[in-house]
């Protein structure tokens, strides 16, 4: 049996091989490392940004330095605001091919597999690097339907309107000291609208990488779905290993408007020393559906609990989540349904697993609004163990202010039974192979959601954590 | 002349659990193209012996070895064994939740093929659709099998079913069977049996491990031991089990009890 040391090392070559590796930082500009209204106002001013989001900026650092770090959910202690670079250029300008890019960029990108991605099944891919998008397309039937997709940079520049109507209305600067973090410092994300009644069948995906050391990412998304339309967002992440921590502090914000209905998947795989904390939020009008995929397997910790608020009758949202913690790791993760109208539905399907020092939780809200009535909720958490020393906790918080509702909750924790290793061990599979069958199957009900090309990901990054596991 | 090498022999065997000793000194040989049925009470040893030889990490040998074609497979951990050729059909089959019976026996098949025939022998996803279609036709089992959770929600019969059905596709060279016979119906016992002896050839063996004599009725032994407190205490050939049919363990006992003092 290997040290919880060694098999760390191993599982780090791995994710180093295939997504760990680093570019040498060549960049346009890099700001200096901590976090002032200088430093916002050059960010402001290197975009040239009109008045109004440089105002907003600056309110919303004075919030994010107003407001103490929240003392619940994960571990933060070790995270230094003073070390992080806030803001790194890495390109003068953006790329509609990918023969656009600096040899060195594109070549990650190929690495990680994203214009073979696109050829074969995307709509539209962003890729970012550090902080701003650095390629952007989207196939030429969307754009003659209306369907804007560009980052978002570029969407304050030439939708002032749309932006100026919906930023930051979703979730507010002040709504959380990272919220408040990411609205001072945001920089690239995606912009997507959806016209009325336009379904757009194929997702549209944004990748985002970091690569620099200590360095922090503020990718900001805004989606907008007019009644009747339907779009599938897919996110990925990745980052370089180092031992210094990088942060990843993204806002979401998405409408979902009368009949409408929008999913919002995430793979999230960052290395093992990123923060990511991340406010997620839908507003869901009525008869729309809102509904998060949301996978995590990297990051060192993640606090992330996408957010639908059922704001008319018939509204419904659903978050379906998958954690996987592994040695060292904290995913503090789940879902939040805000029942504020009638006739309203919601669903937080969360499956986590925890192996090793690793540590998986569910937190998760469901609240109902008085006035609320016929409202129902359902919330299934299973943790699944995979050794003696792993841990699992559960946080299911909920509000419920009217009576005529109906919610239901399971939560469950196992082990993976050495019967069920062994049977599968006697069909010839080794103990990795069996350990990751097992896993995979308790996952099941989520990735048959994903696209196959993701589920197929999904289930391969899990084979990945599995191997070294077992000496 | 070299020395005969049997497929699969046990050699003076104690093994147990937590401390405690079940298997007593147990002794067998069984060459290829031999059908051989281990008998006994409840409690007498047998499903220990089933876990023992297909490697159960629960279990410890004190003594003894199990050689497989020659070699001392006590040592190698389980997914060695099968992929050298040997198969356990358990009496109770685990259920995995979310692992479709297609995908689990892609991958074990073809780490089995890759073992056994060399890395290029892996089915493609092809031609292993069409040995499982073959395969379920053949145990009868609808089509739709396939696409099912391993053993979860299966009927006491559709497991002993699945269990065979892997044995078809694993094509093992040693094989025990754990009560294969137990909670199945008459018609469903039929035609798992009619499975295992289409799948029986020359070149391999079985272990039919039965309380029961029906079994043996359409899968005939060619030899029948009966296994007494760890122990085989008595061997012969088929009449061996038709005599316990009548006579019950009880008889076994006394002759047992007779011998050893």
């Amino acid at each position: 049996m290997a040290t919880p040391e060694v098999e760390l090392k191993r599982l780090g070559s791995e994710y180093a091989e295939k997504y760990g590796f680093r570019d040498p930082e060549q960049y346009v500009f890099k700001a200096r490392k901590g976090l002032d209204r200088e430093v916002v106002e050059q960010i402001s001013w290197i975009k040239n940004e009109p008045d109004w989001m440089r105002e907003f900026r600056l309110k919303a650092l004075e919030y994010f330095l107003r407001r103490p770090m929240p003392t619940w959910g994960a571990d933060l202690s070790e995270l230094n605001f003073d070390e992080i670079v806030y803001y790194i250029k890495p390109t003068e300008r953006q790329g509609s091919s990918w023969d656009e890019l600096p040899e060195h960029i594109r070549r990650t990108f190929d690495r990680l597999g994203i214009p073979e991605a696109e050829r074969k099944f995307l709509a539209g891919v962003g890729a970012q690097y550090e902080s701003e998008v650095v390629y952007h397309s989207l196939r030429e039937e969307l754009k003659r339907l209306g369907v804007i997709f560009v980052d978002m940079d570029t969407a304050v520049r030439e939708y002032p309107d749309l932006v100026k109507q919906y930023f930051g209305t979703i979730v507010p600067p002040n709504d959380n000291k990272f919220a408040a973090l990411n609205s001072a410092v945001w920089s690239g994300g995606s912009f997507v609208y959806v016209p009325e009644g336009v379904r757009v069948e194929v997702p549209l995906q944004a990748y985002f990488r970091i690569n620099a050391e200590n360095v922090g990412q503020f990718e900001r998304t805004l989606i907008i779905v007019e009644p009747g339309a339907y779009v599938h967002y897919v996110e990925g992440c990745t980052a370089p290993i180092y031992s210094a921590a990088s942060l990843h502090s993204a806002v979401v914000e998405i409408i979902v408007k009368e009949g409408a209905r929008c999913r919002y998947t995430t793979i999230q795989n960052w290395s093992k020393n990123v923060y990511n904390l991340v406010t997620k939020r839908a507003a869901a009008y009525r008869d729309a559906t809102m509904e998060w995929v949301d996978g995590n397997l990297g990051s060192k910790v993640t606090m992330k609990y996408p957010a639908v608020w059922l704001m008319e009758p018939g509204a419904r949202g659903e978050v379906l989540s998958v954690a996987f913690a592994g040695d060292g790791q904290h995913q503090d993760a789940g879902g939040k349904m805000v029942h504020v109208a009638p006739y309203t539905s919601s669903q937080i399907i969360s499956k986590s697993i925890s192996k090793g020092t690793g540590r998986a939780s569910y937190r998760g809200l469901v609240k109902v609004h008085r006035g609320a009535h016929h409202v129902r909720a359902n919330v299934v958490c299973d943790a699944l163990l995979l050794d003696e020393q792993s841990r699992t906790d559960t946080y299911p918080y909920m509000e419920i202010e009217e009576e005529q509702v109906s919610i239901g909750h399971e939560a469950t924790v196992s082990k993976v039974a050495e019967e069920q290793l062994f049977y599968l061990q006697s069909r010839g599979l080794t103990e990795a192979e069996a350990m990751s069958m097992i896993v995979n199957g308790f996952i099941e009900p989520i990735t048959k959601e994903l696209p196959l090309e993701y589920a197929v990901e999904l289930n391969r990054l899990i084979a990945l954590e599995m191997e070294g596991s077992v000496g | 002349m070299a020395e005969h090498t049997p497929l699969f022999m046990i050699e003076n065997l104690h093994a147990g659990i937590e401390g405690k000793e079940i298997l007593r000194g147990v002794n067998l040989v069984i060459e290829r193209g031999e059908i051989h049925a281990l008998m006994g009470p409840n409690g007498s040893g047998k499903s220990t012996l089933a876990y023992v030889i297909a490697g159960h990490p629960n279990y410890e040998v004190y003594e003894g070895r199990i050689l497989y074609k020659g070699e001392n497979v006590l040592e190698l951990p389980p997914d060695e064994r099968a992929r050298m050729g040997m198969f356990l059909a358990f009496q109770y089959p685990t259920a995995i939740p979310g692992v479709t019976m297609a995908n689990f026996l892609r991958l074990a098949v073809n780490s089995v093929r890759k073992a056994r025939y060399g890395e290029d022998k892996a089915l493609t996803p092809r031609e292993f659709r069409r040995l499982l279609r073959e395969k379920l036709e053949m145990l009868r089992m609808d089509e739709t099998f396939a696409s099912r959770y391993l053993n979860e929600g299966f009927s006491g019969g559709e497991k002993k079913r699945a269990e065979i059905l892997q044995m078809a596709m694993l094509e093992p060279e040693f094989a025990v069977l754990d009560e294969t016979d137990s909670g199945l119906d008459i018609d469903a016992l039929r035609t798992v049996a009619d499975g295992v002896n289409q799948l029986f050839n020359s070149n391999m063996a079985l272990l039919v491990i039965t309380h029961y004599q029906r079994i043996l009725n359409y899968i005939r032994p060619h030899y029948v031991h009966v296994m007494l407190d760890g122990k085989i205490a008595v061997s012969g050939g088929p009449e061996l089990a038709e005599e316990l049919e009548e006579k019950g363990y009880d008889w076994v006992k006394t002759q047992y009890a007779e011998a050893a003092s």
